[in-house]
C-alpha cells in the first residue's frame, strides 16, 4: 500500500487594519463610531497608565510590574468583544483589557505596589474578571474548568483566557487546550505572541512555524491575527466567542505583537536583543494606525485627540492621587482570609502578631 | 582573597565545577544570554557554550525531568528554577523520580542533579516571589535540601551539591544575594552536606537558624551578649535535610536553652523538626522551653505588608531574652 495523506491543515492569518490606517473594508467588524472611539480611548488610557507606572517605578513609587506598551490592541479589543457574563482570566500583560472589564486603575496601582486590595473587585460589579496570574500558563487549565462550569449551568457565557508565547511551552497550556477541546468547552485561548519570554526569543521557544497551529493538534479551530490590529483581534475574538456560546467549543487565536518594553521593570533587554529590532516594531505599534484609521473614517482630528489626551492624563493623575492618598492598610488582613472557617491556630497567631506590633509601636513612641 | 557577594560566589562555584568536569550542564529559563534573572549564571554561556548552558523554553517540569534523564545518563545537571514558587510544577519529577530511583533500583540508577532556586522575602517582589517553602522539599525522602547563608559557604555548598551523588535542592536566600560581601578564596572549597556549623560559640543559650535569618540572628545575639553579659551560641544549619541534629543537641546539652528561627510559616516547619530532635535527644537538659521565631501560617503577604511578617533582629532578641529569663 502506498503512503497517502490522511489529513492536512491550513493556518489562516487575519489582518484588517494596516500601518497606514487603511483597511480591508469587507472584514471591518460592525462597530458603531462611538465603539470605535471607545476602543481607541481604552488603548490610549492603557498606554498612558503604563508609561506613568514606569516613571513611578523608576521613582520608587511603584513596585515591579510587566509593562504592556505596544500590546494594547490585543487585550482591549478582545475584552470589548466579550459579553457581560463572560469570564476573563489573563496573565500579567493585559492592562488595557482589565480596564475594559471594569478594573479601576487605582486597583492596578495597589496591586503592583504590594497590596492584595488591588485584587478586590468594585462593589456591585458583575464582571467576571479574575486576578492576575503570575504563574505562567496556569490560567489555561482553569479556563477549561470555567468553561465546563458555564456549560454545566447552561449559562450563555464563554471564557477568554490570555497568555503569552512563553506559556505555550508549559504543561498547563497543553492540558488546558486538551481539556477544553475534549469537553467542547466554551473557551477562547488568546495567545499574545509578543516574541519574547524574558530573554528567550520566539524561535527558541518553539519550532512550530506558527503558534496558531498548536490548536490543530488539539482539534480546535485556530487563526493567527495581527495583534497590533485591534480590528482583526476584535473580529477573531468576537467570532470565537460566538462559536463558543453556540456550543461549538474552543478556539485558539495567536495574536502576533511585540513587547516594546522590558519583560518587567526588573529586566534589562539590552542584554539579549538589539534596539533596532524594537525600533522596527515601534513603526507597527497599534495606537498610531488606529488613529489614522479613525481620521480616515472622518471620526477623528487633532482637536479631538488633544482633548482626549488631556482627559486621559487627568484620569490617570486622579487615580495616582487616590492611590497615594491611601495611607492605612489593615496590618493583620492576611489573617482574615486564610480560610473561610475560623481556626484557633490562626487566631492565636493573629493575637501574637498584633501584640508584637503594639510592643514595637510603644517602643518607638 | 577577592570579596564576593553571594551571586558572584555561587557563580564562581558553578564555574569551578564546570571547569573541572565537562559533564556539568547548566539549564533553566534565561540562564544563558541573560545570565539568569539574578545573574547567578552570568558569563557561563560565553565560557562554556550553548551545549553546556541551555536556555530552555518555559517548562519547569520539563527542566527537571530532562535533568533526571541527563543525570541517569551520566551528566551532572545544575538546574535553575527562576523563583522557588515556580518550582512546584517540577515536584512530580523530583519526588516521583529523582528522589526515589536510587531506592527503587537499590543504587543501580542514581540521579545526581542540583535544583537551584532563589527563595524568601524582603526584596519587595511581586506576589509568588517571596515564599519560604524549604519544608516542602525537606519532607521528601531521598531529597537533600541545602541553604547557604553567605558568599563563602554558598560557594563551598554549591560545589558539594554538584558533586553529591543525590538530588540536591539548593535554595538561595535572595535577600542575601547582594546584601553583603565576604572574602572567598580562589581555591576550591567543598563543604560537607549534612553538617551544621557553629558560627558563634557560647554557653548560655543556643540559637539555631539558616539562610537569610542568620544576619538578624547574629545581630540579636551580639546585642544580648553586650546588654546582659551572657554568651550565646549560634548554629547555622546549612543543610536542612538530612538535618545535623547532633551538632544542635551537643550545643543544647551544654547551654540548656534554645531559640529556633525560620522565615517560613510556623507549622510543620524546620523549627518544628529542630525542636523534635531536641525533644528526642536532650529534653532533660533543657532549662526552658525551646522558643520558635517564625513567620505565620498565612498566605505570604504582598510586599506592602511583608516587613511585619518576616522575623527581625528585635523579634529574635525578645525571644532570646524571654528564654534566658524563663
Amino acid at each position: 500500500m502506498p503512503m497517502e495523506t490522511i489529513a492536512s491543515f491550513e493556518v489562516a492569518r487575519l489582518n484588517i487594519l494596516d500601518e497606514n490606517g487603511d483597511t480591508d473594508i469587507d472584514l471591518v467588524p460592525d462597530l458603531k463610531p462611538d465603539r470605535l472611539v471607545a476602543m481607541y480611548r481604552w488603548m490610549l488610557l492603557a498606554r498612558e497608565a503604563d508609561q506613568r507606572m514606569l516613571k513611578m517605578q523608576r521613582q520608587g513609587r511603584m513596585g515591579t510590574f510587566a509593562p504592556s506598551t505596544g500590546q494594547e490592541a490585543v487585550s482591549v479589543a478582545a475584552a470589548m468583544a466579550m459579553g457581560e457574563k463572560d469570564w476573563f482570566t489573563g496573565a500579567f500583560r493585559e492592562l488595557g483589557g482589565r480596564l475594559v472589564r471594569g478594573e479601576p486603575l487605582v486597583n492596578v496601582f495597589l496591586y503592583y505596589n504590594g497590596y492584595e486590595e488591588g485584587n478586590l473587585r468594585p462593589q456591585g460589579s458583575a464582571d467576571r474578571l479574575l486576578p492576575v496570574n503570575i504563574i505562567v500558563g496556569s490560567q489555561c487549565v482553569q479556563a477549561a474548568g470555567l468553561g465546563y462550569a458555564a456549560g454545566f449551568r447552561g449559562e450563555d457565557a464563554a471564557v477568554l483566557t490570555v497568555f503569552g508565547d512563553g506559556a505555550t511551552s508549559e504543561g498547563d497550556f497543553h492540558e488546558g487546550m486538551n481539556l477544553a477541546a475534549v469537553w467542547n468547552a466554551p473557551v477562547v485561548f488568546l495567545c499574545q505572541n509578543n516574541q519574547w519570554a524574558i530573554s528567550i526569543r520566539r524561535e527558541k521557544q518553539t519550532r512550530s512555524q506558527t503558534l496558531a497551529q498548536k490548536g490543530i493538534a488539539y482539534g480546535m479551530p485556530c487563526v493567527q491575527v495581527d495583534g497590533n490590529d485591534a480590528l482583526a483581534v476584535y473580529r477573531a475574538v468576537d467570532e470565537a466567542l460566538a462559536r463558543a456560546r453556540s456550543g461549538d467549543g474552543p478556539t485558539f487565536i495567536e495574536a502576533v505583537t511585540y513587547r516594546l518594553m522590558m519583560h518587567t521593570t526588573a529586566d534589562d533587554p539590552t542584554r539579549y536583543r538589539t534596539e533596532e529590532e524594537a525600533k522596527e516594531w515601534w513603526d507597527r505599534e497599534p495606537l498610531v494606525r488606529f488613529r489614522r484609521f479613525l481620521e480616515k473614517q472622518g471620526l477623528w482630528d487633532k482637536a479631538k485627540q488633544d482633548e482626549m489626551d488631556q482627559e486621559i492624563k487627568a484620569e490617570v493623575a486622579a487615580a495616582v492621587e487616590e492611590f497615594e492618598a491611601r495611607d492605612s492598610f489593615k496590618a493583620d488582613a492576611p489573617f482574615d482570609h486564610v480560610f473561610g472557617t475560623d481556626h484557633a491556630v490562626i487566631q492565636d497567631q493573629r493575637r501574637e502578631f498584633l501584640a508584637r506590633l503594639e510592643e514595637v509601636d510603644n517602643a518607638q513612641a | 582573597m577577592p570579596r564576593l557577594n553571594m551571586v558572584q560566589a555561587i557563580n564562581l562555584g558553578i564555574d569551578q565545577q564546570m571547569a573541572k568536569d565537562d559533564g556539568v550542564i547548566v539549564l533553566g529559563e534565561d540562564v544563558g544570554l541573560d545570565g539568569g534573572v539574578f545573574r547567578v549564571t552570568d558569563g557561563l554561556l560565553e565560557k562554556y557554550g550553548s551545549d553546556r548552558v541551555l536556555d530552555t523554553p518555559l517548562a519547569e517540569s520539563g527542566i527537571i525531568g530532562a535533568a533526571v534523564g541527563m543525570a541517569i545518563a551520566g551528566l551532572r545537571p545544575v538546574c535553575e528554577m527562576q523563583f522557588s514558587c515556580f518550582s512546584y510544577l517540577m515536584i512530580p519529577q523530583l519526588e516521583g523520580h529523582a528522589a526515589r530511583l536510587r531506592s527503587r533500583t537499590h543504587g543501580q540508577v542514581t540521579v545526581p542533579l542540583v535544583v537551584r532556586m532563589p527563595y524568601g522575602g524582603g526584596v519587595r517582589a511581586m506576589e509568588h516571589h517571596s515564599e519560604s517553602r524549604e519544608a516542602t522539599y525537606a519532607h521528601l525522602p531521598g531529597t537533600k535540601v541545602v541553604i547557604p547563608s553567605g558568599p563563602r559557604n554558598a560557594r563551598s555548598l554549591i560545589a558539594a551539591a554538584i558533586r553529591d551523588p543525590d538530588p540536591v535542592v539548593f535554595m538561595e536566600p535572595k535577600h542575601s544575594y547582594r546584601a553583603f560581601k565576604e572574602e572567598v578564596p580562589d581555591e576550591e572549597e567543598v563543604a560537607e552536606i549534612g553538617r551544621a556549623e557553629v558560627v558563634r560559640e557560647g554557653t548560655d543559650l543556643t540559637v539555631v537558624g539558616f539562610g537569610a535569618m542568620m544576619r538578624p540572628i547574629l545581630k540579636a545575639t551580639a546585642e544580648v551578649d553586650e546588654a546582659r553579659g551572657v554568651s550565646i551560641e549560634v548554629i547555622d544549619l546549612l543543610t536542612i535535610a538530612p538535618m545535623d541534629g547532633e551538632t544542635v543537641c551537643e550545643s543544647v546539652r551544654r547551654t540548656g536553652r534554645c531559640v529556633v528561627v525560620q522565615e517560613a510559616p510556623r507549622s510543620f516547619g524546620v523549627a518544628s523538626e529542630v525542636i523534635a530532635v531536641i525533644n528526642d535527644k536532650v529534653l532533660m537538659y533543657l532549662e526552658a522551653p525551646v522558643r520558635r521565631v517564625t513567620g505565620y501560617d498565612v498566605v505570604t503577604p504582598y510586599f506592602g505588608r511583608e516587613k511585619d511578617y518576616i522575623p527581625t533582629a528585635g523579634w529574635v532578641r525578645r525571644a532570646i531574652e524571654e528564654t534566658l529569663d524563663f
